[in-house]
């Protein structure tokens, strides 16, 4: 670990060199993130119009792997006291940096500290309450934010005999299509991309109902899931019996549907609005966004959904004009232009109210329809406690646990019912751990 | 007669011995060290504070039905990877052992999958099974067989079990073939003109002759399935369908830098340890008087 530290100094030394003199005049600040390819060609993008824009400071962006790798590298980096300024997390480590007390510096002290304009207020609500404390102060900047929605293949919809543009709102409506589709002859009728968050995580929040205790683990380390309520149970043993029939085919635990969605072979597909760029770009078929269906009759539904992407951590143990370049940086990303700019480009939410009003505005909702499914979706209602988001220690490993479990009722070697105790027990047992680990 | 040829003196034999001990400190002691004394702390990811649990971490773990299914999955797995890659190498080692023209391309053809990283085997045997796009899958559905080692545990372990062998299959071979190259000619054509067919003379004489060499690689490749395929099932399976694929060490990997719970992947690297140690005892003691050298 210290030798590849090592070679990462080297390689910032070397680039620092290269940026030539006015490098060594502004303050230097590293940002860490996760993101290559488009992405990763975007947010260097970003960094390059922030450091134009100024001379006082010097935004160093370098890719550290996937959202684990980089969270990893942040963590070891800390450990050797050679941490970045900003570091990428993806928003199941949110618990895990929160509790990091010691390591971070929340963005509302930051902004303080530095002296920066600051309003809270200006980002969306269920975007920003991810990141938020319960008395409503802001840890870390949100960064790349997405939603799941319904994507539809049209074409596959028509071969089934079914109007494209056939009520999709509800999982009742929902099933019926299916039934017709795979009447059709079609072996792919739906499939999803990650189950946890779509069909669990997200599910309970849009049916206003509790993933966790404790408002979902904002309220305390002392929280428990409560994931396999009856709400949760019924939809698991729907999908549970759609698979069984050849209308759900499970693909994987990532996104490995989208391979198939993206090919044609499926009507249905729950996946991120983030989805956008890679369908836009191979599906060579019509294709939908729709809001992700509810079920009809439950309470509160549709509630909001939740997010998922990641966000911006600042880490302590640095100067205090460090600091003032990290508020200016990410002031600048907030805003509505950066912002707007950055929603078209990758289908991720705006983070901003005004981003949102810039886009629309811009006339991009009315040349891209659909795109804002996501955003009306997501801020339609006030979120609850229910629907703020999850603050869960381990989270990444309670995951692994549900897609056991639910690979278990796909597989029909478990109900439902079953699968979600078990995937309680064992993921409380973790939050037990986490919460020992953090007293 | 044996020979023996003694030093005078510690000094000279200890300056000898003593890169090896410095490496075995470095890379072994102080690492295994640190794992013991890691087990015995729940540390938050940070290193900002740890609990003193001690033995907590082992209680947690051996309370965990699934973490003692495991056992059973990494014996499976590391018996069905141990055959899979002795048993070809030795039939290609036979055949290329009896090659008279063409045996240096052969061997070094042979060679070339062991150049790649078990990572990278993972992806190109992922590639050919994927349930949708892989060309083996498509095949095996043309006869009407419908693979999906996404949801099929036994199809998942069989996959992984290939594919942590392949590459492994042409070390072996290796071995193998110049065990069978040091088998004494006179030996064998002697047999032959007693009369014993190549079958028996294979079982009789050859085997029994290489049997150090595979006493060595049945250990070897023993160790390399506990320790360095988790790799191979990170790409291929991540553990699943369900817990299907979930090795020991692969759980040490994904506990430890996927959850950041230290505290508990400490403690699995030190059952796995202590679980490697005695498999290694036992297969000294009792295998090993059944090697003739």
């Amino acid at each position: 670990m210290k030798t590849k530290l090592k070679s990462y100094a080297l390689g910032a030394l070397a680039a620092s060199v290269l940026c030539g003199p006015t490098a060594f005049a502004a303050t230097e600040v590293q940002f860490w993130h996760a993101f290559t390819g488009r992405l990763g060609e975007l947010v260097a993008e970003q960094v390059e119009t922030f450091n134009g824009s100024q001379s006082d400071y010097q935004i160093v962006a370098s890719h550290k792997g996937n959202y684990s790798e980089t969270l990893n590298a942040g963590i070891a980096a800390f450990r050797a006291k050679e941490q970045p300024h900003i570091l990428m997390v993806f928003e199941v480590g949110t618990a895990t940096m929160m509790g990091a007390k010691g390591a971070i510096k929340p963005i509302h002290e930051v902004m303080a500290d530095a002296g920066a304009t600051f309003d809270p207020d200006a980002y969306i609500g269920s975007v920003k309450g991810y990141y938020t404390t319960t008395d409503g102060k802001m840890l870390s900047l949100p960064f790349n934010s997405s939603t799941p929605v319904l994507w539809v293949n049209k074409d596959a919809l028509k071969a089934a005999d079914v109007d494209p543009e056939v009520d999709l709102s509800t999982w009742q409506k929902v099933g019926e299509v299916l039934d017709k589709v795979k009447a059709a002859g079609s072996e792919c009728p739906l499939t999803t991309a990650w189950q946890s968050w779509i069909h669990l995580e997200n599910l309970s929040a849009y049916h206003n109902t509790p993933f966790a205790t404790k408002d979902n683990g904002f309220a305390g380390l002392d929280t428990e899931l409560a994931f396999n309520s009856e709400l949760q149970v019924q939809h698991v043993q729907a999908m549970g019996d759609w698979a069984k029939d050849g209308k759900f085919m499970y693909a994987g635990r990532r996104n490995e549907g989208g391979a198939n969605f993206r090919a044609g072979e499926c009507a249905l597909f729950t996946e991120s609005s983030a989805g956008y760029a890679g369908i836009s770009k191979e599906a060579q078929f019509e294709f939908a966004v729709r809001p992700l269906p509810y079920w009809e009759g439950s309470e509160g539904a549709p509630q909001n959904t939740i997010i998922g992407g990641a966000s911006l951590w600042v880490m302590e143990g640095h100067e205090a004009d460090e600091y003032k370049g990290v508020a200016a940086f990410l002031n600048f990303l907030s805003t509505a232009d950066i912002q707007a700019k950055w929603h078209q480009d990758t289908g991720y939410l705006p983070i901003t109210v005004a981003a949102g009003d810039k886009t629309k505005a811009d006339g991009f909702y009315d040349k891209n329809p659909g795109t804002d499914i996501a955003v009306i979706q997501m801020t339609a209602k006030a979120p609850t406690a229910n629907s703020k988001g999850l603050r869960l220690g381990s989270f990444d490993q309670i995951r692994g646990i549900i897609d056991e479990e639910l690979e278990a009722v796909w597989s029909g070697d478990k109900t439902a019912q079953v699968a979600l105790d078990s995937a309680v027990e064992r993921g409380n047992k973790l939050l037990r751990r986490f919460e020992q680990a953090n007293k | 007669m044996e020979k023996r040829v003694t030093f005078k003196g510690w000094l000279l034999p200890l300056l000898l011995v003593f890169p090896q001990l410095l490496i075995s400190a470095v890379f072994f002691f102080y690492p295994a060290g640190q794992a013991i004394w890691q087990s015995l702390f729940i540390p938050d990811p940070f290193g900002l504070s740890s609990q003193f649990v001690g033995l907590g971490n082992f209680k947690f773990l051996f309370g965990d039905s699934y973490y003692r299914a495991s056992f059973v999955t990494t014996a499976i797995f590391s018996i069905l990877v141990t055959l899979a890659s002795l048993i070809p190498a030795l039939l290609l080692a036979v055949v290329a052992d009896r090659l008279i023209k063409g045996a240096t391309v052969y061997r070094t053809l042979l060679i070339w999958p062991y150049a790649v990283a078990p990572a990278v085997a993972g992806v190109l045997w992922l590639f050919m099974f994927n349930t949708r796009v892989g060309v083996v899958s498509w095949y095996l559905g043309q006869f009407g067989y419908d693979w999906n080692h996404v949801l099929n545990d036994g199809e998942a372990m069989g996959l992984v079990v290939v594919a942590s062998a392949w590459g492994r299959v042409s070390y072996n071979f290796l071995f193998f073939f110049a065990a069978l190259q040091a088998v004494p000619k006179s030996v064998v054509e002697a047999a032959a003109i007693d009369g014993a067919r190549f079958t028996r003379r294979f079982f009789t004489i050859v085997l029994p002759l290489i049997s150090p060499t595979t006493f060595f690689l049945l250990v070897v490749n023993i160790v390399y399935a506990f320790f360095e395929t988790f790799g191979v099932i990170h790409t291929i399976t991540s553990g699943g369908p369900q817990q299907a694929t979930t090795i020991l060490v692969y759980k040490v990997f994904s506990d430890g830098f996927v959850g950041q719970d230290l505290g508990s992947s400490a403690a699995q690297s030190v059952v796995l340890l202590v679980v490697v140690g005695l498999m290694t005892i036992i297969q000294f003691k009792y295998l090993e008087k059944r090697v003739h050298y």
